[in-house]
């Protein structure tokens, strides 16, 4: 699975681009990075990370070091301790469960959904596909907090405050998914694959089963890890429908660590390590996935 | 498994396909079969490309589109909270009080300026930092795997880090500054200050994202355009102002217009970044933004209906920014 995710979308757009620039040099064109601007890139990378690291110094602490200069730039022996605090404390372990569930559910449905609708819009006729796509990509313009309070009386006449479901339901479709999904099916799936399945009788669900998910199966999984980060750092809604007592989810949860009456610096730091080491994980496995379906999302606008 | 063995039977199927070619003479039977057939497949063919998109179209409309509509609605009425489908005709009350509330103001001109402070130094900083990433770059997937950690890090989390390193006594940030001779700077309660804290956030998680999409936007585009500028003798410099820029212009519109949306909604960061305060976004409500003003009259004060006023207050200052851009796009392109 790794390979053929490697090889669509994550290689393939830098190595054309490598071969074109490599013929740009000769023309005077652009060249390999100079000195400086390894040391600017260094730069910023440092400033992307170093927040992430001192996360982790902070949490290895305790409140004492934390009020104290200069500040702490190497780890401490508390680590454990804290966490174990913080993982208690936060009710991270439901929390953990709560997100998973959520983000696990929204982010297999958008895929599942994107994919059909992203397949209907990029290879099948039909009255009124460009209009309606325009309106897909016009609700990408509506900001889904401008909603937030009739769904609020929604909750709360249905009784599903602190209920998942009232934070998955909100959160199965997505303009973007769809978007994304039509973009790539419209350069990766070849007509003829579709017609050959038309010609041997296969209905339009067949066409999709057998021929739309094997051929999309790469972007659908970059998608789902992209609605995945999306959905498991999702924060307002669920801090308004699952905020009252005991069911919370990671962002909930360790919102709530912060608002203590006497916060423990080293503790909060704990459990915002713990609520963002998993997304950490999955982008130091599948990074480079993930740039190249952004990339590619971004790219045919 | 099981994918795999029903995936490789249209192949089977297209090979038996010429067996039963039309020219194939067919008994009355079958025929009636096929027009049958034929039937189905037209009808498949008309509708199943609506069956496919309506499950989006659907969805929005249920927890999208409704509730906006809705909540103009009830911006019309008044309603608590405490008693959310309790609702009272109130006509424009909603919207007189809070055009006549200071803090109104106040935070709609807070959301105007971190929105500017966060939007134009990321969206600058994305753009060299996707020209360097765009040079034959040895660790390139490094460098663009390590801008892209913030984005995967929370709001929540984002903001906790941020509060301590600009901690005033303790943090980080001040203690760099003293070794080039700036005093204590009280990132929490001094007005321009502490909403360039809270922009902090906001550059420090979106900037990488943004570098990649300009990134992709350079990579694609023509080769020759660069070429023949350098045969007209255009420097690096001259050759990124005049092809880059100009062929980037639609990304440009593109990310400006979503980091206009996202910070006008801006409400998570200046919530985490006075954790006593929260709804209030500072002592002097000095980096409470719009979406936070909402917040802290529909839930800590309770009035879902004035709430609703801001919502939909917002979503027509967003027409509005949506109109303006749209005008000057299209003068762009006449320019052009």
């Amino acid at each position: 699975m790794t390979t053929t995710l490697t090889n669509s979308s994550g290689d393939a757009p830098p190595k054309t681009a490598r071969v074109r620039r490599s013929k740009a040099a000769r023309a005077g064109g652009q060249l390999h990075a100079g000195p400086a601007a390894y040391a600017v890139l260094v730069l910023f990378t440092l400033g992307s990370l170093f927040p992430l690291v001192w996360t982790a110094i902070a949490a290895s602490r305790d409140n004492n070091r934390l009020a104290q200069t200069p500040p702490p730039f190497w780890f401490g022996s508390n680590l454990m301790h804290n966490l174990r605090i913080a993982w208690t404390d936060a009710n991270l372990g439901k929390a953990f469960l709560n997100t998973t569930i959520v983000a696990g559910v929204s982010a297999t449905t958008i895929v599942f959904l994107s994919t059909v609708a992203g397949f209907a819009f990029a290879k099948l006729r039909f009255r009124g596909r460009n209009g309606l796509m325009l309106v897909v990509i016009g609700t990408m313009m509506v900001p889904p907090q401008l909603s937030i309070i009739p769904l609020y009386m929604m909750v709360a006449k249905l009784n599903w405050s602190d209920q998942l479901q009232a934070v998955i339901l909100p959160s199965l479709v997505s303009a973007f998914g769809v978007f994304f999904m039509r973009q790539y099916l419209l350069q990766a799936l070849p007509d003829e694959l579709i017609e050959a399945a038309r010609v041997d009788g296969a209905s339009s669900w067949r066409v999709v089963w057998h021929v739309v998910f094997p051929a999309a199966r790469p972007a659908m999984a970059v998608l789902g890890m992209l609605m995945f980060v999306q959905s498991w750092n999702d924060f307002l809604w669920p801090f308004l429908v699952l905020s009252q007592n005991g069911n919370p989810t990671v962002q909930v949860a360790i919102a709530g660590l912060g608002r203590g009456f006497t916060p423990d610096q080293s503790l909060i730091m704990a459990g915002a390590l713990l609520g963002t080491l998993p997304l950490l994980l999955v982008f130091a496995i599948f990074g480079k996935q993930i740039v190249g379906g952004i990339m590619q999302g971004a790219v045919k606008g | 498994m099981s994918r795999h063995d029903t995936a490789a039977s249209p192949v089977q199927d297209r090979g038996a396909a010429p067996g039963r070619g039309p020219a194939a003479p067919a008994p009355p039977a079958d025929e009636t079969h096929r027009t049958r057939l034929s039937r189905r497949w037209q009808r498949d063919m008309r509708w199943s490309p609506y069956a496919f998109v309506s499950p989006f179209f659907l969805l929005f409309a249920a927890f999208g589109l409704f509730p906006l509509i809705y909540t103009g609605w009830a911006s019309l009425h008044t309603v608590e909270l405490t008693a959310p489908t309790d609702m009272q005709w109130a006509g424009l009350h909603n919207y007189t009080r809070i055009f006549d509330d200071d803090f109104f103001w106040n935070a709609a001109k807070n959301t105007l300026t971190i929105g500017i402070i966060s939007t134009v130094p990321q969206l600058l900083m994305a753009m060299g930092l996707a020209h360097l990433l765009n040079y034959k770059l040895r660790g390139s997937t490094f460098f663009r795997v390590a801008m892209l950690a913030p984005y995967a890090t929370s709001i929540a989390a984002a903001s906790l880090v941020f509060v301590l390193l600009f901690g005033r006594d303790y943090g980080v940030i001040n203690w760099a500054l003293h070794f080039v001779g700036v005093d204590k700077v009280d990132w929490q309660n001094d007005k321009w200050s502490s909403q360039i804290a809270v922009s902090s956030v906001v550059i420090w998680r979106w900037t990488g994202y943004n570098a990649l999409i300009y990134l992709a936007a350079m990579q694609a585009i023509p080769q020759d355009l660069y070429e023949s500028a350098a045969l007209d003798g255009a420097n690096r410099w001259q050759q990124f102002f005049h092809v880059t820029v100009p062929q980037l212009r639609p990304t440009i519109l593109f990310t400006t217009v979503v980091s206009t949306i996202g910070a006008s909604q801006l409400f998570g960061e200046p919530l985490m970044f006075d954790s006593i305060k929260g709804a209030s976004g500072g002592t002097d409500h000095q980096f409470q933004t719009l979406g936070l003003y909402l917040y802290e009259q529909g839930w800590v004060n309770q009035h879902l209906g004035r709430a609703s006023a801001i919502a939909w207050t917002m979503f027509l200052i967003l027409i509005l920014i949506g109109v303006v851009n749209y005008v000057i796009s299209r003068r762009l392109r006449a320019s052009s």
